[in-house]
C-alpha cells in the first residue's frame, strides 16, 4: 500500500446525502477479478444520461474538475454495499481523499486499506468548503496527515481528528496483514484456549 | 462490576490482543466467501506468499453473479463465468469447503450459513458482504468486511477492529397479523435514518422480537446495515437452539447440549447498560412501503408520498426532491395509488422458506396482474427443494409468478435479472438505491406479503383491508 503523507490537489463537490457504493461503482463493474481499471465505472449512472452520453451537470464531465484528487461529500458517504471496488474506483480515477461530515463504517474502513484518507469535518466547515469550491475555479486544498490539518488557499488551517492507529498505518503504508502475522504466537495461544472453552467450534 | 451486554460478552471472548492505540486484534470463528469480493483477496495472498490459516473455518459459495434460469448448460456471461470459475479454483487450491453452482446446497451466503448450522450463537462471523449482519439473529457477532479484510481473515483468522458502541432497540407489544419482521426493520430505519446507528452494534430485544421466528430475526438483523450498524443481534433462546439442532454443521449429541448451555448464558445481563436505547411499540407498526431512494425513505401503506416543501432541513428537502424525481412520484399521492410493473420475491432479506410460505398463502388461487411481471427466487437450493416438496412452486406458477433457481438475483441485479429503465418494482430485497436493480429502475421495498398483493392488484394495497375484500 502506498503511504499517505501530504496531498495537494483539486477539490470537486458531490453535493448529495447518502452517496451509496452502488452509485460509486455500479454492479456491472463488479465482475472483475482485479483491483485496477475501475475508473470507467466510477459514478457511471450519474455520469451518463440514459442514452449513454455524458451528463454535463456532473462534476466528472466538467473541465474545471479534471484532475480531481479530493472529493467533497455529504453525510453518510459510502453507505450500502461493502464492495471495496468503491474506493478502488475512486483511487483509479485519482481521488485519494474524501472529505465529508460522516461516512458509513465499511467504506470508511475500506479507504484506509487502500492508502486513501477519509476526513470527517463538522457540517459548518463542509458548507464553507462547498461554497469555496463553487466560487473558485481550480480550488485546491493541502492535506497534511501527520499534522492532521487541511490548508485552504485562503490561508486558514482546518484541524481534523483521526484514530492514531489508522494514522500511523497510512503514514507508513503499513501492511496490516504482516502486522497481524507478527502476533502469530498470540493467535496460537488464543486458539488453544478457545479449543478448550468452546470445543464444538473445532470439529475434529 | 456492572453486567455485560451480549455484544460485550462475545467481543470480550474474541480478543486475541489489545494493540496500541485502542485497536483490538479480534478472532474470527467463521468466514463466508462468495465470488464477487474474494478473487482479489486470493490474488493478494498468492502475491505475498501467504496461506489460508483455517480453510476448515471457511465456507464458499457463488451467489451474487449466478443466473437464476436453467444453468445446466453453464453461464452465458463470460465475465460472470470467469468470476465463478475463479472462486472454484481458489477453493480447490486452498482446500476451502465449497458449494458449487450445481450443488443442491448452493444459495445466498446468508441463507446457507444458518441453513447448514455453520452459523452458531456466540461466534464471530465475517463475509465480504454488508448483509453479513443477518447472522446476528443467532446471537452472533457478524459483520460485513471489504476485500482487503477478506484477505486478512484468510491469512490470519483475525481482524484489527475498534470496539463499536451499542444501541438497544426494544420492540414490545404485539405485531399486527399482517406485518412481519420486514415491516419492523423498515419502520426502525424510517425512524432512526440510514446513518442512525453508524458506529453502533444493535441489539434487538423486547416481546415483539422474542415472538419472531428465527427466519424473522434474520430478516430483522439483515437490514441493520441499512440503519448504518455493521451488526444487529438477537439473544439466543430456545427458539434459536431448536432451529440449530440437527443441522449438518452444528454440533451433535453431548457437544450440542454443552453448546446449548453456553448459548443460554449469552444474553445481556439485567444490569448491563447500552450507549443508546430506542423503544418502539409493535402495535404502532403498519405494513411499510418505501417511496424513495434510501431505505429510510419509507412510510406506512395507508400514508402518502411526502411533500418536500414541509421539510425544514435544506439538505433533507433536496434529497427528498431528488428521490421523488428519480422515483417519478408526485407529493401527496396515496401509496396505494402507486402502480407497479415488476415484483421480486427473494434475497438474503426475504428468500427463506417462511417468506415463500407466506407469499404462497396470499398468491394461492389468485392471478398476477396482467401488467406485472413477477418472479420468486428462493434463497438457496434447499429452500427451493423444500418449497417444491410443499407444492409452493405450483401455487406461484399457477398464479403467474416465475419460479427460479437460487441466488441473489434482482436484489443487486448483477446477473441477467435486471429492471428496465423506468420499471417500478415491489421488491422484498433490502436496498432501493438509484439503479440498484437496474439503471433507471425504481425500487419499493416491502414485505413478501405486501409484494404478493401488489403483484395481484398491480399497485400497492393495504393488506389489512385487502384481505377482508377477498372472497
Amino acid at each position: 500500500m502506498d503511504p499517505f503523507t501530504t496531498l495537494t490537489g483539486l477539490v470537486a463537490p458531490l453535493d448529495r446525502l447518502n452517496v451509496d457504493t452502488d452509485q460509486i461503482i455500479p454492479k456491472q463493474y463488479l465482475k472483475t477479478v482485479q483491483r485496477t481499471g475501475l475508473k470507467d465505472g466510477l459514478f457511471y449512472d450519474w455520469r451518463c444520461m440514459p442514452d449513454g452520453t455524458p451528463d454535463p451537470t456532473f462534476f466528472m464531465n466538467q473541465a474545471r474538475f479534471s484532475g480531481v484528487a479530493i472529493l467533497l461529500g455529504r453525510d453518510n458517504f459510502g453507505c450500502g454495499s461493502s464492495r471495496e471496488h468503491a474506493p478502488w474506483a475512486l483511487l483509479d480515477y485519482g481521488i485519494r481523499c474524501v472529505i465529508a461530515p460522516s461516512f458509513a463504517d465499511i467504506f470508511y474502513n475500506n479507504c484506509f486499506q487502500n492508502g486513501m484518507l477519509p476526513i470527517v469535518l463538522p457540517e459548518d466547515a463542509i458548507n464553507e468548503l462547498f461554497c469555496s469550491v463553487d466560487a473558485t475555479e481550480g480550488y485546491q486544498l493541502t492535506v497534511n496527515l501527520d499534522a492532521q490539518t487541511i490548508t485552504r488557499p485562503e490561508g486558514q488551517l482546518i484541524q481534523f481528528v483521526i484514530d492514531p492507529f489508522r494514522k500511523s498505518c497510512l503514514l507508513s503504508g503499513l501492511d496490516t496483514i504482516g502486522l497481524t502475522l507478527e502476533y502469530e504466537g498470540d493467535i496460537a495461544v488464543y486458539e488453544a484456549k478457545r479449543k478448550t472453552d468452546v470445543p464444538w467450534l473445532f470439529p475434529s | 462490576m456492572s453486567g455485560r451486554t451480549m455484544f460485550e460478552k462475545i467481543w470480550g471472548g474474541h480478543v486475541v490482543r489489545e494493540n496500541e492505540a485502542g485497536t483490538t486484534l479480534l478472532y474470527v470463528d467463521r468466514h463466508l466467501v462468495h465470488e464477487v469480493t474474494s478473487p482479489q483477496a486470493f490474488e493478494g495472498l498468492k502475491l505475498a506468499g501467504r496461506t489460508v490459516r483455517h480453510p476448515e473455518f471457511t465456507l464458499a459459495v457463488p451467489d451474487h453473479n449466478v443466473p437464476t434460469t436453467d444453468r445446466s448448460h453453464g453461464i452465458a456471461d463470460p465475465s460472470s463465468a470467469k468470476q465463478i470459475d475463479a472462486l472454484e479454483k481458489n477453493c480447490r487450491e486452498w482446500d476451502i469447503p465449497f458449494f458449487a453452482l450445481d450443488d443442491h446446497r448452493q444459495g445466498i451466503v446468508h441463507v446457507i450459513g444458518p441453513e447448514q448450522g455453520f452459523t452458531l450463537p456466540g461466534m464471530t462471523i465475517v463475509c465480504g458482504d454488508s448483509h453479513t449482519s443477518t447472522h446476528g439473529a443467532f446471537g452472533t457477532l457478524a459483520f460485513g468486511i471489504g476485500t482487503s479484510e477478506v484477505e486478512h481473515v484468510l491469512a490470519t483468522q483475525c481482524l484489527l477492529q475498534t470496539k463499536p458502541k451499542t444501541i438497544l432497540i426494544q420492540v414490545d407489544g404485539t405485531l399486527s397479523h399482517y406485518c412481519s419482521a420486514k415491516d419492523i426493520i423498515l419502520a426502525i430505519i424510517e425512524k432512526i435514518g440510514t446513518a442512525g446507528a453508524t458506529g453502533y452494534i444493535i441489539e434487538y430485544a423486547g416481546s415483539a422480537i422474542r415472538a419472531l421466528s428465527m427466519e424473522g430475526r434474520m430478516t430483522l438483523c439483515n437490514m441493520s446495515i441499512e440503519a448504518g450498524a455493521r451488526a444487529g443481534m438477537v439473544a439466543p433462546d430456545e427458539c434459536t437452539i431448536d432451529y440449530i439442532r440437527g443441522r449438518p454443521l452444528a454440533p451433535a449429541g453431548k457437544a450440542f447440549d454443552a453448546a446449548a448451555e453456553a448459548w443460554r448464558q449469552l444474553s445481556t445481563d439485567s444490569d448491563a447498560t447500552f450507549d443508546r436505547v430506542l423503544e418502539l411499540r409493535a402495535e404502532s407498526i403498519a405494513p411499510q412501503v418505501t417511496w424513495g431512494t434510501s431505505p429510510g425513505m419509507g412510510t406506512a401503506v395507508d400514508q402518502y408520498v411526502p411533500d418536500p416543501k414541509t421539510i425544514t432541513d435544506d439538505r433533507l428537502r433536496v434529497a427528498t426532491e431528488q428521490a421523488l424525481d428519480y422515483m417519478g412520484l408526485t407529493s401527496g399521492t396515496p401509496i396505494t395509488d402507486i402502480s407497479i410493473d415488476k415484483v421480486f420475491i427473494g434475497s438474503c432479506t426475504n428468500g427463506r422458506i417462511e417468506d415463500l410460505r407466506l407469499a404462497a398463502k396470499y398468491a394461492k388461487g389468485k392471478k398476477v396482474h396482467q401488467r406485472v411481471h413477477a418472479m420468486v427466487v428462493p434463497g438457496s437450493g434447499l429452500v427451493k427443494r423444500q418449497a417444491e416438496d410443499e407444492g409452493l412452486d405450483q401455487v406461484f406458477q399457477e398464479a403467474g409468478f416465475e419460479w427460479r433457481e437460487a441466488g441473489c438475483s434482482m436484489c443487486l441485479a448483477m446477473n441477467p435479472d435486471v429492471l428496465k429503465f423506468g420499471d417500478r418494482c415491489a421488491s422484498t430485497s433490502n436496498r432501493n438505491f438509484e439503479g440498484r436493480q437496474g439503471k433507471g429502475g425504481r425500487t419499493h421495498l416491502v414485505s413478501p406479503a405486501m409484494a404478493v398483493v401488489a403483484a395481484i392488484e398491480g399497485h400497492f394495497v393495504d393488506i389489512r383491508s385487502w384481505i377482508h375484500s377477498q372472497p
